[in-house]
């Protein structure tokens, strides 16, 4: 993390238009969003240290453009949500950060994605090891086909350790972290197909968190689980935040409102409007960003 | 006519249909399985013998003792037509197929009878089934058993029995003893000259120093005088026991009245079927059962057992899987995981596909031509060229026949690895990648583990389809009588050069190439019953173990 490398963003960054995607030169700090620093109570992207800065990102899968030229800032040890209507792009610029994109061979991608000062999509990157820094959870558990204890040791393995000592904490500090430990704790041998899905969408946090990502990165986590474990889930991001930057996409205006700091709200490929959660939520500045808040469509 | 419509529309007659295809179906593999039962396992179910008294068209009386084979009812002209004399009166005549055994005697041991003239049958309890090593079984009535020439015991004796059975023990000991000698220790001494022999022709081929030459020379030759004394000496010993086993005899009459002698030397088994309980029979019968099961076959493959067969069959099939499943899997995984798809995979799946397809003959007639003539006689010139001009891979042999099924069966393992490999949910490689594992690691640690019930599937499908495969082994290393088992106490113990027997084989050899087709038949039927269970009990094998894969990853593929 280099603090030259820092840029303080503002809200009113993401406000490139669907039907205006020129791109204009954007002040540091922007007189309409900059709140006085020290006032605690309302949170605001200036005061933040950026993690990851997207700049002039498009995507395009074949002929087809998914990511009209995003820019954005990512806080650190935040809670960012990503918001909109269905197949507006949230997965794939979610998916932009540990580069599973690259997995689609159709996928072709413009500009850059700057973390800790290094653009990801830079040549000499090994996407392993930045895959090892930025975990990602599924929308859906996916857990290994082996026991509890092999999934959340499976990264720590693949980084050679061997050490039956350094896995058994590993696994034990990663339970906890993930609030499985005292669930799991009695049957670590046992196959993580047995576990409810609300416990597999956990352990799949666990597995995540176990290899000490800098960011987390979390698709519709608890699209699949009932009303019981999402709040678990929602719990488990208030306390991961403390340690781990955060991005979550969400269809559930409440869980976004309940867990994030900051939200952007995405439309059509184009990033509409970006900025603390409170405001976004209360007084949104864009009238696509208020109907789709509302309700009205999406 | 709306009832009927509205019949048709209910979609009753469609589950009808259906159903009839099941029940049908399995009326037709009960049946089979069912048949093959019963025809061979009645077989050695120990019947009563039959004495039967009957007087000929032309008034002559006969005497036969045998055991009955089965009866049918035809109508009179056939019975004329083939030879018999029936009056002009009748239309039916019954004829039964008798076991008259004293092939040694009489020249044949089976004969049909009309039960025209025939007196009822009598089955008296002094009747006496003899099973010999050579000449089948022999009928008759006992007169005395004979030591060195004289009587130790009558029939009439009370001993006689336990005697006799004594007697019989003792020569089936000293026969095995006799087959272990020549099995173990002569058979080893036999390998051991041939070693000399191929090391003198490799001196030969070599032509080293003279002085070195002349000192191998002399080491053989003083290695093959010992030899030679450990054999006389043993030779010996053999010809003492030999000598032994001639020392009872047994004096039977037979049918018609003529006695004989015979030595209990060459004798299996002494049994009183009329004078057995059900009980004793049952007794036997297992006995029979597990001897067909564990001996060597005698007689030109219509008597005696199937082992070889058995244990050809499963050591063929066993490095038939050693060899494919390696090979199908990393097929399948490079064309799946790591192959750009496109034509050229197209390409090479739709002729995998086709492979699959090709009349086993086929692969029968490429074994021969490329595995055994082309490699193995390349194999042989460079590592066994002192044993030339006796091929020892240039000729049909276990590895030939293996290898050969495992290209036969290789399209089977690669389809099927391919299917399980694509019905891994991508969400788990994705799960694996997100962790900052490579392509590579994610595909041996978490896609290839989840996979492995499909390749078991395709192994258990290979395996069904190779152990029941006849027609290219013919040509490639199946022959109707191995001299040796391929898995033996000498070195290197797995003999991948050596011809085998199979089941399949031998279903075909004893039903079709037999001399003796009557007695060939049941035995047919036995090996085709011993085929299919050993078929299915490899199946059953695999399954569980397949099941067992699926039980821990269960879940992940659905
Ligand atoms: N692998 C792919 N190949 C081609 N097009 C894709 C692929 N993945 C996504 N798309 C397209 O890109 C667009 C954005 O998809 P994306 O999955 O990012 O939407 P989303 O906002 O996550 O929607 P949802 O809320 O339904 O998950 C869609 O139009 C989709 O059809
Ligand atoms: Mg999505």
């Amino acid at each position: 993390m280099t603090g030259e490398q820092t840029t303080n963003v503002t809200g009113d960054l993401a406000t490139n238009q669907p039907e205006a995607p020129t791109r204009r030169e954007r002040p540091v700090v922007s007189a309409a969003s900059a709140r006085k620093i020290g006032e605690r109570d309302t949170m605001s992207l200036s005061d933040e240290v950026a993690k990851i800065q997207v700049n002039h990102l498009d995507l395009f899968y074949g002929a087809d453009q998914a990511l009209k030229d995003i820019n954005l800032m990512i806080p650190e040890k935040r809670v960012t949500a990503f918001i909109g209507p269905s197949g507006c792009g949230k997965s794939t610029l979610l998916r932009c950060f540990n580069r599973m994109n690259d997995l689609v061979d159709i996928c072709r991608i413009k500009g850059e994605i700057v973390m800790d000062g290094k653009n990801i999509y830079d040549r000499d990157v090994d996407v392993a090891d930045l895959r090892r820094s930025v975990g990602m959870v599924f929308q859906k558990p996916n857990p290994f086909p082996k026991t509890i204890y092999e999934n959340v040791a499976y990264g720590l393995r693949l980084q050679g350790v061997t050490s039956r000592r350094v896995l058994d904490e590993a696994v034990e500090k990663s339970l906890r972290a993930a609030a499985l430990w005292d669930e799991v704790k009695d049957r670590l041998q046992d196959n993580a197909f047995g576990m409810s899905g609300g416990q597999q969408q956990r352990l799949v946090i666990a597995r995540a968190i176990a290899i000490e990502p800098e960011v987390i990165l979390l698709d519709e986590p608890a699209s699949a689980l009932d009303p019981i474990s999402t709040l678990k889930i929602e719990e488990l991001i208030n306390e991961l935040k403390q340690d781990y930057t955060i991005i979550i996409v969400t269809h559930n205006m409440q869980q976004a409102a309940r867990v994030s700091d900051y939200t952007a709200f995405m439309y059509m490929g184009n990033l509409v409007e970006y900025g603390d959660t409170d405001s976004m939520f209360t007084n949104p500045k864009k009238k696509q960003t208020e109907d789709y808040i509302t309700g009205r469509y999406g | 006519m709306g009832y009927t419509r509205q019949w048709f529309k209910s979609g009753t007659p469609w589950i009808w249909l259906n159903g009839g295809a099941v029940a049908f179906s399995m009326i037709m593999v009960a049946g089979l399985i069912g048949l093959i039962a019963v025809r061979g396992f009645g077989h050695f179910w120990p019947s009563d013998v039959a004495l039967i008294n009957l007087t000929n068209a032309s008034g002559e009386r006969s005497t036969l003792i045998g055991q009955l084979v089965r009866s049918q009812t035809v109508p009179a002209a056939v019975a004329r037509d083939s030879g018999e004399t029936v009056p002009d009166d009748i239309e039916l005549v019954t004829r039964h197929l008798i076991k008259l055994g004293n092939r040694d005697q009489t020249g044949r041991d089976f004969a049909w009878y009309l039960e025209l003239g025939m007196e009822p049958w009598q089955y008296p309890r002094d009747i006496m089934v003899v099973e010999r090593r050579e000449w089948g079984n022999f009928y008759g009535q006992p007169l005395a058993l004979l030591r060195e020439g004289t009587v130790v015991a009558t029939p009439d004796a009370a001993n006689f029995m336990t005697e006799l059975q004594a007697a019989v023990t003792r020569s089936i000991e000293l026969h095995e003893e006799i087959r272990r000698l020549e099995r173990g220790a002569v058979g080893r001494i036999n390998a051991r000259l041939e070693r000399l022999r191929l090391d003198g022709r490799r001196l030969e081929l070599d032509e080293p120093p003279a002085d070195v030459k002349a000192a191998e020379l002399g080491r053989i030759a003083a290695a093959r005088a010992t030899l030679d004394d450990e054999y006389a000496v043993l030779r010996q010993e053999l010809d003492v026991i030999y000598a032994s086993t001639r020392r009872d005899t047994l004096q039977m009459r037979m049918a018609d009245g003529n006695e004989v002698n015979i030595s209990l030397a060459a004798i299996m088994r002494i049994t009183e079927p009329n004078a057995m309980s059900v009980f004793g029979k049952s007794a036997q019968y297992v006995e029979r059962l597990w001897e067909f099961l564990t001996d060597d076959p005698r007689e030109a493959n219509t008597e005696g057992g199937i082992f070889p067969a058995i244990f050809g069959t499963v050591t063929m099939v066993m490095v038939m899987s050693i060899i494919v499943t390696p090979f199908g899997i990393l097929a399948a995984i490079y064309l799946r995981e790591y192959a750009k798809q496109g034509t050229m995979t197209r390409i090479i799946r739709i002729s995998v596909y086709n492979l699959a397809g090709v009349p086993s003959i086929v692969y029968g007639v490429f074994g021969l031509g490329f595995f055994v003539y082309y490699l193995g006689g390349s194999l042989d010139q460079l590592f066994y060229e002192a044993a030339l001009p006796t091929p020892t891979f240039g000729t049909p042999g276990l590895f030939w026949a293996s290898l050969t099924l495992a290209l036969l069966t290789l399209p089977i393992v690669i389809v099927s690895t391919e299917e399980g490999l694509a019905r891994i949910p991508s969400t788990i490689r994705q799960g694996s990648l997100a962790l900052g594992a490579t392509k590579s690691e994610t595909l041996w640690k978490v896609v290839v583990p989840l996979a492995t019930p499909a390749m078991m599937t395709g192994l258990i499908l290979a395996i069904a389809r190779a152990a029941g495969e006849v027609a290219p082994l013919m040509l490639v290393g199946v022959v109707k009588l191995a001299p040796a088992l391929p898995i033996d106490a000498t070195f290197p113990f797995l003999h991948l050069d050596r011809k085998i027997m199979h089941l399949g084989f031998h279903i075909y050899d004893v039903g079709f190439q037999s001399p003796n087709v009557e007695a060939a038949r049941p035995l047919v039927y036995a090996t085709a019953l011993i085929l299919v269970i050993l078929i299915m009990v490899l199946n059953l094998a695999a399954i569980s173990i397949r099941n067992h894969l699926r039980e821990r990853y269960r879940s992940a593929g659905e």
